[in-house]
């Protein structure tokens, strides 16, 4: 069963090099695209923490401002 | 109606989705996984290596779709001025473009034991490479242009160039002799492909939905937070 499995009647690396291939570009899309999004969202809370006080109030005004900070999670 | 699609409204949407997609993707793509590897039989003329048909198969039916999508989508975003499509065909585009490099690998290595060659400048390969070279353009596109509307335009016409190429992928295989099988699954009359292959390869399918609408989600995102990250600068 496992040498089935495995070899596949000789197929076996076709198969799996297939699969291990696109596990790898969806592991590494995912990567990239989170590394990205993370390093927007720091950027966006270290901006709002340099705002002095009435534009931070302004900025906060923005629903959508006020999700990034509060709301949203690290995915 | 376009208005429920305004950023503000559903970034708190968009911003919860992901972990739920993606556990929903995990427990859909470990079962593809479970049927295509292990429990769906092998083919009488190919044997095992028809299994590559599970990553495939998949990966370029959601390219093909993918790139329609933004293609539709910049015609219309062109048309009524609406900028939040060009988001969302923006963040769209990386996982179109990864799924057709999936497509072109394990194609190419599905090829070998079945062809003989890693390689052919088949009518449908050679088409699918051609829809690489668009996604291409189109991402290094967003990357050269600043001016929002210089690449408004630039992208809009990418895609229609590139979307003339999409029924020339889909008939190539009835159009010329071709080293590629034709399609074994048909919408309108019977498809050829037993059930028994078929319910795996719609589970993968779905997995592989659930893998580009979790990208899409991220991607769309940190575009959205990139926004408001220049909002920030001019306050």
């Amino acid at each position: 069963m496992i040498n089935e499995l495995f070899f596949m009647n000789g197929y076996g690396i076709y198969v799996w090099s297939a699969f291990v291939f696109t596990f790898l570009s969806f592991a590494s899309l995912y990567v990239v695209i989170r590394i990205q999004y993370i390093k927007e969202r720091e950027k966006f809370i270290t901006k709002f923490g340099n705002l002095n006080p009435e534009r931070a109030i302004f900025a906060k005004s923005q629903s959508i401002n006020r999700e990034i900070l509060s709301n949203t999670p690290r995915i | 109606m376009f208005k429920y699609f305004e950023p503000n409204k559903i970034f708190s949407i968009t911003s919860r989705a992901p972990k739920y997609v993606l556990l929903l993707f995990i427990i859909i793509f470990s079962i593809g996984l479970t049927e295509a590897l292990i429990l769906s039989p092998e083919d009488y003329k190919q044997s095992h290596s028809v299994r590559i048909m599970y990553v495939h198969v998949p990966a370029s039916w959601i390219c093909l779709g993918i790139f329609s999508s933004i293609t539709f989508l910049s015609v219309i975003g062109y048309i009524f001025k609406i900028r939040n499509f060009f988001l969302i065909s923006k963040s769209l585009a990386p996982s179109g473009f990864v799924f057709n490099i999936v497509s072109l690998v394990t194609g190419s290595i599905w090829g070998k034991p079945t062809w003989g060659t890693w390689w052919a400048w088949d009518a449908r390969i050679t088409s699918m490479l051609i829809l690489l070279l668009f996604y291409i353009l189109y991402l290094v596109a967003w990357r050269i242009y600043d001016n929002k509307d210089k690449v408004f335009k630039v992208t809009t016409v990418i895609t229609i160039l590139g979307i003339i190429n999409v029924p020339i992928i889909k008939y190539s295989v009835d159009w010329w002799n071709t080293l590629h099988q034709p399609a074994s699954i048909n919408i309108l009359s019977k498809s050829s492909i037993h059930i028994s292959m078929l319910y795996p390869l719609l589970i993968m399918t779905a997995a592989f939905a659930l893998f580009s609408l979790l990208i899409f989600l991220m991607k769309y995102n940190t575009e959205l937070i990139k926004i408001k990250n220049k909002g920030l600068d001019r306050l």
